[in-house]
């Protein structure tokens, strides 16, 4: 059964109606308690495809070439770096147009003159996109929390799926949150295996 | 002159008369960056073209702007030296080393030797780490991919040390008011020794790679030309102001710490062009590798810190410290009142500095030069908009 509301309509847009894991929803409305972190339950050929979608955009997720400040460099790092080498996960491709990614990685500090050019790039990137907010600048404001010209956190301009950690996160973070971005593509839309909404 | 972003402004630089009998077309604004893989970060520039070739350009900045200078205002000593590691985020060390300099000399602080000597090696090993990456992505920039992974690949030995070393690999926050952190673990040195061995292969190899490439050379030499009375008129410091045939280096000039005893060769170049000034970081990083050698064989024995006060209140009084950053002056001016928080920590940064000669270097030069030019003076943009 599917997902509704007291309306009885599919509050979740993009999910068909199915609870969304933790790791899924882009926030507090959309989470739908139940188990999380299973596999995901294929129950018909709908739900193959829909997976096999899932699995093609997952391993190759191009980032947008989008560096602020600190955090980009160490976001050069893991993508040349041979020690880290991005390119075993499919996303080494940094591209230079929002209309060419499937991700924006926000890698430093967002001010108050970058805000409104940071929501045009990401308005101007094609659906399914998703964002990662890449240190402490981007989650919260970080070290420059009572600065007057930061923003305090960039999830007050765009919906974020993943925060990494650090000042700046170490290349292997930035690979983790890409994994975990990877499973969160991967379970889009579909039914977690235990789903209490099932009957 | 004032020129507007948004309006087609017609008065520009060339006249008809320097182009006698071409048709004359309309000029265009061409807006590069903020987001734009060549800017080196978050500049944007509205340039004027008059065909391919560029009028007229106006940097715009701001985009990094984070209130810095007003943070340290509000920031013990100790707390601050944490965010200059944010200014110039290609060289914290050297960063760190300014400002704490500038708190020790506000406070008549003499830094034990050994504390010198560690801030000179691990200042030198920064400087590689930076110019390191200034050669890789120029090298992409002009569309050369092998350079980025040879020198970022190089440069994770560097941040592999400073992680052991600082317990960070990036922002290091390792300087302290009189000293620094804490000494090296064990069998450091003979790591980083071997480390710089292998980094001399590798910047030899670089140098085979780059400077014998025709292509390179085709796009660089003659493009951006800063002749010695230009350089020295828009105050350039650093590795842009030696390429043009100027031998001016703070350690040298007004040795600081232990370059007083180390005696430093600045790489002097006299080409003045795009092709110079990479041929100067290249060169830079052999010296520093040798800096680092003569630091590791005289490392003296001894304390690495002086005692000083949990809270640092030097008495009232104002001063200005620079360090030779690897992109030139990198000073503090700092003034107190007697408490805990500086009154005022005001930044010279030198990329800030560099930027004013960019819309001169443009001009006249056909578009896809503005990529090797604004590549070859090696701003950072945090250091720029603090």
């Amino acid at each position: 059964m599917a997902y509704q509301n007291a309306e009885g309509q599919n509050p979740i847009p993009g999910t068909r109606g199915r609870a969304v894991p933790l790791i899924s929803a882009s926030g507090p409305f959309e989470y739908v308690p139940g188990n999380q972190e299973g596999p995901v339950q294929l129950a018909s050929l709908a739900d193959m495809l829909q997976w096999a979608q899932n699995w093609a955009r997952s391993r190759s997720v191009w980032p947008l070439g989008y560096g602020l400040a600190c955090c980009a460099i160490e976001m050069m790092a893991a993508a040349s770096a041979a020690q880290y080498d991005l390119a075993r996960f499919g996303s080494e491709v940094f591209r230079s147009s929002p209309r060419q990614a499937d991700l924006m990685i926000v890698a430093g500090t967002v001010c108050v003159k970058m805000g409104p050019r940071l929501r045009l790039l990401w308005e101007q990137m094609p659906d399914p996109k998703w964002v990662l907010s890449m240190g402490q600048c981007a989650n919260s404001g970080g070290e420059f929390y009572d600065s007057y010209y930061t923003v305090q956190g960039v999830d007050t301009i765009v919906p974020v799926d993943i925060y990494v950690p650090g000042c700046p996160p170490r290349p292997e973070q930035l690979i983790e949150g890409l994994l975990k971005l990877r499973e969160k593509i991967l379970k889009r839309g579909l039914r977690i295996q235990g789903d209490p909404f099932e009957e | 002159m004032e020129r507007s972003y948004n309006t087609l402004d017609t008065s520009a630089n060339v006249s008809q008369a320097e182009f006698p009998g071409e048709i004359r077309s309309e000029e265009m604004l061409l807006n590069m960056g903020p987001q734009h893989p060549s800017t080196h970060g978050v500049l944007r520039l509205v340039l004027t073209l008059e065909g391919e070739t560029i009028v007229e350009c106006t940097p715009v900045i701001g985009y990094l702007h984070r209130g810095m200078e007003k943070i340290f205002e509000n920031r013990t000593l100790m707390q601050g030296i944490r965010y200059t590691d944010n200014s110039d985020y290609l060289s914290p060390m050297l960063c760190e080393i300014a400002y704490v300099g500038a708190a020790e000399q506000l406070m008549g602080i003499e830094v034990p030797r050994r504390a010198q000597y560690i801030r000179l090696l691990v200042g030198e090993m920064q400087r590689i780490a930076s110019h390191l990456v200034a050669v890789g992505t120029y090298l992409l920039d002009l569309g050369a991919f092998t350079p980025i992974i040879w020198c970022f690949t190089a440069r994770e030995g560097i941040m592999e040390l400073f992680e052991s070393l600082a317990g960070s690999r990036f922002t290091v926050n390792y300087m302290r008011v009189g000293g620094v952190l804490q000494d090296f673990p064990k069998g450091w040195l003979q790591e980083c020794e071997a480390y710089l061995d292998k980094l001399e292969g590798r910047v030899t190899e670089l140098i085979a790679l780059i400077n014998g490439n025709e292509i390179f050379l085709a796009r660089t030499q003659g493009v951006g030309y800063i002749d010695t009375q230009q350089a020295i008129a828009y105050g350039l410091t650093g590795p842009n102001l030696r390429a043009s045939g100027v031998d001016w280096d703070l350690r040298v000039n007004r040795p600081y710490m232990a370059y007083t005893e180390v005696p430093v060769n600045p790489v002097v170049l006299q080409g003045g062009d795009c092709f110079a000034r990479n041929d100067a970081r290249i060169r830079e990083m052999r010296e520093s590798i040798r800096l680092c050698r003569v630091a590791i064989d005289k490392m003296p024995p001894g304390p690495i810190s002086t005692h000083v006060p949990i809270a640092l209140r030097p008495q009232r009084g104002e001063t200005y410290f620079a360090i030779e950053n690897s992109r030139g002056e990198y000073g503090f001016y700092m003034i107190s009142d007697g408490s805990e928080y500086p009154w005022r920590a005001k930044m010279r940064p030198p990329s800030f500095v560099t930027l004013q000669i960019l819309p001169e270097l443009l001009r006249g030069h056909k578009m896809s030069d503005a990529v090797a030019i604004i590549g070859s003076i090696d701003i950072v943009l945090g250091c720029v908009d603090r």
